[in-house]
């Protein structure tokens, strides 16, 4: 019960400050449609398939999961920012929970994500991508998850390096490996068997595949559910410790 | 309302390859009574920032105990989280959010409903003259009014303590000056309030005891007046015309009173006795019946800084 109320109370600060300062939806949407627009015209030709709407099918569901790694991933510099002005030890002397700081944080990242998300959604049914509403549901509670999960770890990694220089290289040297085994911008049925074998040991290739099969309509496929397995187990790992790190962490 | 006993901290610190461990706090042994400023005193570094935040459950220490406003530290950290308040050094209000929210959200932090911290921000910010700005964002803020704020943050939830860390470093004398007052004003309202500084000024006008803490340790304890005459007493200094001083020497330095007595040049006497104003008419009468001339007498109190001085061996202001 303190948990959800202590919860609330965070994630309702932290979406009363971001609502003030509207300029990172501005960007956090524009870049998706920056792909959406002058990436995505080169896929029809480049996938050889014979429709846009088809070219969509599999390019739209790999950039929700780049914008779901992409804008959670990087939350931390916030948390470096509010531990540097001392809200982080305001909070930390009341005996609010130590994991409501850190949820209620998360959330509010799911929230920005899911929003960025439907409008891209939206613009891309505007470009003829057709895809059932319950498949894109679906396809939201998984990136939901990865959002969540990457919030975390985000925020826990942070509080223990206490400083952008250091978080900036470390996340950029986790990511880029992470986004080009995924198949994120190409499916990996182009990749050479090799590199397919690494991809299987990437858990957000899992998730692209689980999207893609969403948005092709075939929601009782395999890499849905094992897509569900692989993104739902490594997020109530990371989630456990990065909530101990967290409570941990604040020296 | 604070006792503490043997409270230690000691931190890992990597210079290159080495590990070196740092002790910051040896053992430190506090008696806080209720209803007090108690002063914290000592140079940067010497430990007095780690202590407090111990105190405020911020940081684990590594032995001793403590039991503040009657909660027990090492085994009941969230019960001492109700009863303490606590303003850190830095600042802690967000640059984008205005004072009333911080305090709303504050308040809230402590399981306070919500009208109840509705109610309570607003008498905190008339409590603290922040009315006017109460819903600008804190970034339009001086430096003083941040500084308020911060102290009504700390105080939002009615605690019996208040640690307060430096709460004047950075600020001009007059809000200094206003900030000394809100201090005060915090005492008047009932609380025990805790303070670091290391201004000596500050701690001589604010505090109704001192701590002096130096490399990880309290050297010395006490109320501001009992520290400087156990230290040095009072200093008259004595000026004598012409041949005179010979004969002044020789007749103060029979005085019991006369703790030491220095001569300087000009024939300048100093003479270290226990109470200044009760010495003074013992060595005017002596010097008067002997004829001798003055020229000048001037009675000097020892500062903070003397008590320093002879407790840790070098001068606060230049450590």
């Amino acid at each position: 019960m303190k948990f959800l109320r202590d919860t609330w109370l965070v994630f309702a600060r932290q979406m009363q400050l971001m609502l003030r300062q509207p300029v990172w939806l501005i960007v956090g949407v524009i870049q998706p449609l920056f792909y959406l627009l002058l990436f995505a015209p080169l896929l029809k030709p480049a996938l050889g398939v014979k429709t846009n709407a088809e070219a969509y099918e599999l390019f739209v569901p790999g950039l929700l999961v780049l914008l779901a790694m992409f804008g959670s991933l990087f939350t931390g510099f916030g948390l470096i920012a509010e531990l540097r002005a001392g809200v982080i030890e305001r909070s930390r002397v009341t005996p609010v929970s130590r994991l409501a700081l850190l949820v209620g944080r998360s959330l509010r990242d799911v929230v920005s994500l899911l929003f960025q998300a439907a409008l891209i959604v939206i613009v891309a049914v505007g470009f003829g991508l057709s895809v059932g509403i319950l498949d894109v549901l679906a396809a939201f509670a998984l990136m939901a998850v990865i959002s969540l999960m990457l919030s975390a770890f985000s925020y826990a990694i942070s509080l223990k390096l206490r400083s952008e220089d250091a978080l900036a290289p470390l996340l950029n040297t986790i990511s880029q490996p992470l986004l080009l085994t995924a198949g994120i911008l190409l499916p990996l049925t182009f990749a050479p068997a090799w590199l397919k074998r690494v991809a299987d040991w990437n858990p957000f290739s899992w998730a692209t595949d689980g999207v893609r099969a969403l948005f092709a309509g075939n929601p009782g496929a395999d890499s849905v559910w094992q897509a569900g397995v692989v993104i739902g187990g490594l997020t109530l790992i990371t989630v456990v410790w990065a909530s101990r790190a967290f409570a941990r962490g604040v020296r | 309302m604070i006792e503490t006993k043997g409270l230690r901290k000691s931190y890992r610190s990597r210079a290159g390859r080495e590990t070196k461990v740092v002790e910051a706090v040896r053992g430190v042994d506090l008696s806080v009574r209720e209803g007090e400023i108690y002063g914290f005193l000592g140079p940067n570094g010497a430990g007095k920032t780690t202590t407090l935040r111990m105190l405020a459950t911020l940081i684990t220490p590594d032995g001793g105990e403590a039991v503040i406003a009657g909660a027990d530290l090492l085994k009941h950290p969230g019960e001492v989280r109700r009863r303490i308040g606590y303003v850190a050094q830095g600042g802690s209000t967000w640059d984008e959010s205005t004072a009333r929210e911080e305090l709303v959200l504050q308040a809230r932090f402590y399981g306070i409903h919500k009208a109840e911290a509705l109610e309570r921000a607003d008498k905190a910010l008339a409590a603290f003259q922040l009315t006017e700005y109460a819903d600008r964002k804190t970034k339009t803020y001086s430096g003083g009014q941040r500084r308020r704020v911060d102290i009504a943050l700390g105080i939002i939830h009615g605690p019996k303590v208040v640690f307060l860390d430096e709460p004047t470093t950075g600020l001009d004398p007059q809000s200094r000056a206003h900030m000394w007052d809100e201090v005060r004003r915090l005492r008047a309202e009932g609380m025990t309030v805790f303070i670091t500084t290391h201004y000596l000024d500050e701690a001589d006008a604010l505090c109704d005891r001192i701590a002096i803490m130096d490399h990880g340790e309290i050297v010395t304890e006490g109320t501001v007046d009992a520290l400087k005459r156990e230290v040095a007493g009072d200093v008259v200094t004595v000026g004598t015309a012409g041949a005179s001083a010979e004969t002044a020497i020789a007749l103060l330095r029979n005085q019991d009173y006369v703790r030491k007595l220095e001569e300087h040049a000009n024939n300048e006497l100093r003479l270290y006795v226990d109470e200044g104003a009760v010495a003074i008419p013992h060595i005017l009468r002596v010097l008067d019946h002997a004829g001798v001339q003055l020229t000048q007498m001037e009675l000097h109190r020892p500062s903070l800084d003397d008590v320093f001085l002879t407790k840790t061996g070098r001068s606060l202001r230049e450590s």
